[in-house]
C-alpha cells in the first residue's frame, strides 16, 4: 500500500491513487487533489462530493444516474464539474476508493 | 497493474438488433466509454432502429422463443412452447425491464439522454430508415443524424479507435 501527504497529512492510498482509508479525508486534501487533477474544486464540486461519500457509506450503489438525481446537478452538469470521467474523478477527489459500477 | 500504453481514444458501436438484451448491451458499453472519457459514437441500424423510434423505445422486448438460455424464475429451462403463448413475452420483457430498473439502469430513453449529456453521439442508419419508412421526426430528437455507413466510417477513424458491434 501506497502512501501520499495531501495538505500536511498522510494518507493511505492504492497504485491508482484511490484512497483505502476514507475517514483520512478532509475537505483541504480534496483541494488538493482536485488540483492534481487540474480542477479547482468549488461549493458546487464540494457539495458533489458531499453526496458521494455519504452514499459511499451507506453501501448505496454509486451510478452518473444516482449523482444526475440527487438534486445538486444533473447529468450534463457532472460532466461538466468533472471532465472525462467524472465518476471516476469525483471519487477519487471524494476520498473513496474506485468505484465498481457499469453505469 | 499493467500500465495501458494506448488506451481507447474512440468507441463505435453498431447495434443492429431490437432485443432489450441487445440494445441494453450497446447503451452499457456506450454509456461505459462517455463515463471513461472516451469519444463515443452509436450507430443503430435495422431492428436496432427501435431503440432509438420514439414509439418503440420504451417497449422493447426480449424474445421467449429460441432462447436456450432463458430461465424460469426457479432456474429451470424455459420451455419454447411456452414462449408462444400470448402475454408470456410481454411479462417476461416487462420482468426484465423491471430487473434492469433495479440495477440503476434507466429506460432506453432516459439512457440515451444520458450518454448524450456526456457527449456521445447517436446515429441511425439510412439504409434501415429508408427500409422501415422511418423519417427524422420519428425518431428520438437526440438522435444526431441519419448516416450512410460509409459515413459513419469516415467518423471511425484514427489511432485507438475500436468498431464494436453488436
Amino acid at each position: 500500500m501506497a502512501q501520499k501527504i495531501y495538505a500536511g497529512v498522510t494518507v493511505d492510498i492504492n497504485d491508482e491513487g484511490y484512497f483505502t482509508n476514507p475517514v483520512q479525508w478532509t475537505k483541504e486534501i480534496a483541494m488538493e487533489i482536485g488540483k492534481e487533477e487540474g480542477i479547482q474544486l468549488t461549493d458546487k464540486h464540494l457539495e458533489v462530493l458531499k453526496f458521494i461519500r455519504d452514499r459511499f457509506s451507506k453501501g448505496e450503489m454509486l451510478t452518473i444516474r444516482s449523482v444526475g438525481n440527487s438534486g445538486i446537478t444533473d447529468i450534463k452538469g457532472f460532466y461538466g464539474l468533472f471532465p472525462g470521467a467524472p465518476m471516476k474523478k469525483a471519487a477519487k477527489i471524494a476520498g473513496i476508493p474506485k468505484p465498481a459500477s457499469c453505469v | 497493474m499493467i500500465k495501458e500504453e494506448h488506451p481507447l481514444k474512440k468507441v463505435c458501436i453498431i447495434c443492429a438488433k431490437g432485443t432489450i438484451e441487445d440494445v441494453y448491451a450497446a447503451l452499457v458499453m456506450g454509456n461505459g466509454a462517455v463515463m471513461e472519457g472516451i469519444e463515443t459514437k452509436i450507430f443503430f441500424t435495422f431492428f436496432g432502429l427501435d431503440a432509438i423510434t420514439k414509439k418503440n423505445m420504451n417497449n422493447l422486448h426480449t424474445g421467449t422463443v429460441g432462447n436456450p438460455a432463458m430461465r424460469m424464475p426457479g432456474g429451470l429451462p424455459f420451455p419454447t412452447l411456452l414462449g408462444i403463448i400470448p402475454g408470456v413475452e410481454a411479462g417476461v420483457s416487462a420482468m426484465m425491464r423491471s430487473k434492469i430498473e433495479k440495477l440503476d439502469i434507466p429506460p432506453v430513453k432516459e439512457f440515451l439522454e444520458m450518454i448524450e449529456a456526456g457527449g456521445g453521439e447517436i446515429y441511425a442508419c439510412k439504409l434501415a430508415t429508408d427500409m422501415f419508412k422511418l423519417k427524422k421526426e420519428d425518431l428520438w430528437e437526440g438522435v444526431k443524424d441519419i448516416l450512410t455507413i460509409g459515413q459513419f466510417y469516415e467518423m471511425c477513424g484514427g489511432l485507438q479507435t475500436q468498431i464494436i458491434f453488436t
